[in-house]
């Protein structure tokens, strides 16, 4: 099975919201009146410009597959088209906006296979005329298409890798970074701890690189926002056999083992990216107490229960379109594909330039469902926006919390700030 | 936050003893509450509360005075309340999640934003049947009528433009680029002004009707109020013209503005989340509804003071207010 960066957050994870969900397609498919906006055959609707008026704009979407585990439970599999499905949703709304401007918009999917050359997927995409490309791959591959990239009329747009690496000292001047990196996501994720007062940490760590990686952007937010970590333990399990037939009776005894005799805590923070054990945990532990990082409750960009600031329209329309809710990576494609679409409906242009330069000025912002606007950080292309704390099936709060200031934006408490940014985008 | 406001309330009510006052009905929608909050205008007591269908939020009444036409949204429905027996007495086919809507000068049609479908559907409220569709941007919401009844407005959130429709022909004019999540159109009385609010921009764009340009773009700045809580939503303009007030949402203010040069006057404390706005029709009180603290505040207009607050049902959205 392909995956795409199952590292992204989370689906909702119960049977029951499996059934809700199946229910509500259902329900969707079955209650709803045909969709029959954009008719343009109906009396009183504008005519569309002529072709000859209409300018174009292709949008490239080149997806690195990358082999990854199954995840733990099948409730997390990711969709076919996960990510994809929210750059064409967005690629409708921009065509829909298109039509009063003359602006029409087309996406080209490139998909690399494991193993195959993702630079080769990235000339043909220049070749045929695309500026503006969204990348799903991981880091290292990013990296290698920002450097085949530079000297090119392209811009690179990062939906998916969240190595704070990208961001630093690897940030390249042609990317831009939808995706929150594992910084902001802690950041995120420690606030709300610290306002719940659940200040004393317990981590549990796989032996994986991102996990590390997940760590250490653990430890910075508690460094940052006064938690404590008071044990970190390994766990040395492998990414095998995690699915046989009585497998639970012996997770039933392995976890309460892994947890037994920590300090006085008062949340299990998991660092296990590639789900060896995290997903184990919750109600699992020696201690009872809540668990959360890579399993339990999570910080995430998006959550398919999220309501707030209008986001119940956003749902609507992603389920109706994708017959599925709307996951993280959905969501990431969705703003980068919309941030094209405002950057060309702005500033009238196709090129590259101007709208690289309106995407990025202080003139930017873009309407994403979080109760304020999203803008990308000057320091090194970095989206912000504000993260959602959720268990499996709710949202529980938002990032940034109350109280956590900062002299220019709050939100600018999640993540590098200017300050401490290595970035020298070049 | 509460002790400001107990404060200007104690200092208004001298001020509004002194202001005669006829009685109207004032109306509120309570999103959470799937009720509305009926007020006396002139005691500023609730006098009744009106259970309604899912998720009510926009409401106006009808020119005629004598129904509330609401926008249950989780019913996909237009509720039509009878003023004098104080029930539903039957609804209008408004197309999947109703918001927002706006009556023509007329009485009829009724213009509801269907955001799902990106519509406006115009609802001849005699039949109640649609009349006409017309395609909008992503996410429509805010509807606005010029006072001659001749021009339809439809903000689009995601789309970021307010599209000037024929309320005749049902033909899109023009469409005009505005700041982004545009939430709310409002005409001046004369009708040579459109004002937009932008909730994520933070900003009201006001555009001269005649050649569907941006005059100005209004800013807010206020004080130990972080600019991400800025979040412009209802926009009312007196009739005389001189003045504009505008909810900023989180910020808990009302923007007052001289219409004349589009300047920021001042700004007043309200409850929490402030979104909707109604004048009385001597345009003397405006009731403004606080979504997160469940109350509505009003403000008097002439010595610009909040001069109550006022319980009501759980997260008040709209209000609509008797026109005698």
């Amino acid at each position: 099975m392909q995956s795409r960066q199952p590292r992204e957050p989370l689906r909702p994870a119960s049977i029951f919201s499996w059934l809700c969900q199946a229910l509500a397609l259902a329900l969707l498919l079955a209650v709803q009146r045909p969709a029959f906006a954009l008719d343009e055959s109906k009396p009183g609707v504008t005519e569309p410009a002529s072709s000859g008026d209409v300018v174009t704009v292709p949008i490239g979407y080149l997806e690195q597959e990358v082999k990854r585990p199954l995840p733990i439970s099948r409730l997390n599999i990711p969709p076919d088209d996960l990510g994809v499905a929210g750059a064409e949703l967005a690629l409708k709304d921009n065509n829909t906006t298109g039509r009063f401007t003359k602006q029409q918009f087309t996406l080209d999917v490139e998909r690399v296979p494991v193993g195959d050359d993702a630079v080769a997927a990235l000339e043909k995409l220049v070749e045929s005329g695309h500026h503006f490309i969204l990348v799903d791959a991981p880091a290292k591959t990013l990296l290698d298409l920002a450097d085949a990239a530079k000297g090119k009329d392209v811009l690179l747009l990062n939906v998916s890798a969240p190595d704070v690496s990208l961001r630093q000292e690897d940030c390249r001047a042609n990317v831009l970074h939808v995706a929150p990196d594992r910084a902001m996501l802690a950041d995120a994720l420690a606030q709300y701890l610290v306002w719940k007062k659940w200040t004393r940490w317990f981590v549990v760590k796989g032996v994986f690189p991102e996990d590390l990686d997940y760590l250490a952007a653990v430890e910075r937010a508690a460094k940052r926002f006064g938690g404590k970590i008071v044990e970190e333990r390994e766990y040395k399990g492998t990414l095998e056999s995690r699915r046989s037939d009585s497998g639970e009776q012996q997770i039933q005894q392995q976890m309460p083992t892994l947890t037994q005799g920590a300090p006085d805590y008062d949340v299990l923070i998991v660092a296990d990216e590639n789900e060896a054990f995290g997903p184990y945990l919750p109600y699992r532990s020696w201690d009872p107490r809540p668990v959360a990082g890579t399993a339990g409750l999570k910080a995430m960009s998006w959550h398919p229960a999220h309501e707030q600031w209008g986001a119940t329209q956003m749902q609507n329309r992603f389920q109706r379109f994708a017959k599925r809710f709307m996951l993280p990576l959905d969501y990431q494609a969705w703003i980068a594909v919309r941030a094209i679409g405002e950057g060309v409906t702005r500033t009238g242009s196709a090129d590259l330039d101007p709208v690289n330069a309106y995407i990025r000025s202080d003139k930017f912002d873009l309407a994403a469902f979080k109760g304020q606007k999203v803008t990308f950080r000057t320091w090194d292309g970095q989206l912000r926006q504000p993260i959602i704390i959720a268990g499996p099936d709710l949202p529980v709060s938002m990032s940034p919390q109350e109280g956590f200031l900062h002299e220019h934006a709050e939100v600018d408490t999640l993540g590098i700030d200017e300050p401490e940014t290595k970035c020298k985008l070049k | 936050m509460s002790t400001p406001r107990f404060g200007l309330a104690v200092a208004g009510i001298v001020a509004f003893a002194a202001t005669p006052a006829t009685a109207y009905t004032v109306y509120v929608s309570n999103e959470k509450g799937n009720s509305l909050t009926v007020i006396d205008s002139k005691t500023l007591e609730v006098q009744a509360t009106i259970p309604v269908g899912q998720r009510p939020r926009g409401i106006m009444m009808t020119k005629d005075g004598k129904q509330v036409l609401i926008c249950a949204s989780d019913d996909d429905t237009v509720q039509i309340l009878d003023v004098a027996s104080r029930e539903i007495v039957g609804d209008l086919p408004s197309g999947p999640d109703p918001e927002q809507l706006n009556i023509h000068p007329s009485g009829s049609p009724v213009y509801v934003a269907n955001e799902d479908d990106a519509l406006m559907t115009a609802i001849d409220l005699k039949d109640k049947k649609v009349v006409a569709e017309v395609p909008v941007g992503v996410e429509p919401e805010g509807v606005g009528v010029s006072p001659d009844g001749k021009i339809l407005i439809a903000t689009s959130e995601t789309s970021n433009m307010a599209h000037f429709i024929d309320t005749e022909t049902y033909e899109l004019t023009d469409n005009v680029l505005v700041g982004s999540r545009p939430r709310f159109a409002e005409f001046t009385s004369d009708g040579t002004q459109l004002w937009v609010s932008s909730e994520v921009a933070g900003t009201v764009s006001v555009i001269d009707v005649k050649t569907r340009k941006i005059i100005k773009t209004i800013g807010f700045e206020i004080p130990g109020v972080q600019p991400e809580q800025i979040q412009p939503v209802g926009v009312r303009i007196t009739k005389d013209g001189t003045r504009a007030f505008v909810a900023l949402g989180p910020a808990n203010r009302v923007a007052v503005i001289d219409a004349k040069t589009l300047e920021v006057e001042k700004y007043l404390l309200v409850g929490q989340r402030v979104w909707q706005l109604a004048f009385t029709p001597d345009d003397k009180l405006l009731f403004v509804t606080n979504g997160n603290s469940n109350d509505v505040s009003v403000i008097d207009v002439p010595s610009l003071t909040v001069v109550k607050s006022i319980a009501v049902g759980d997260a008040p959205w709209g209000v609509t207010i008797s026109p005698n």
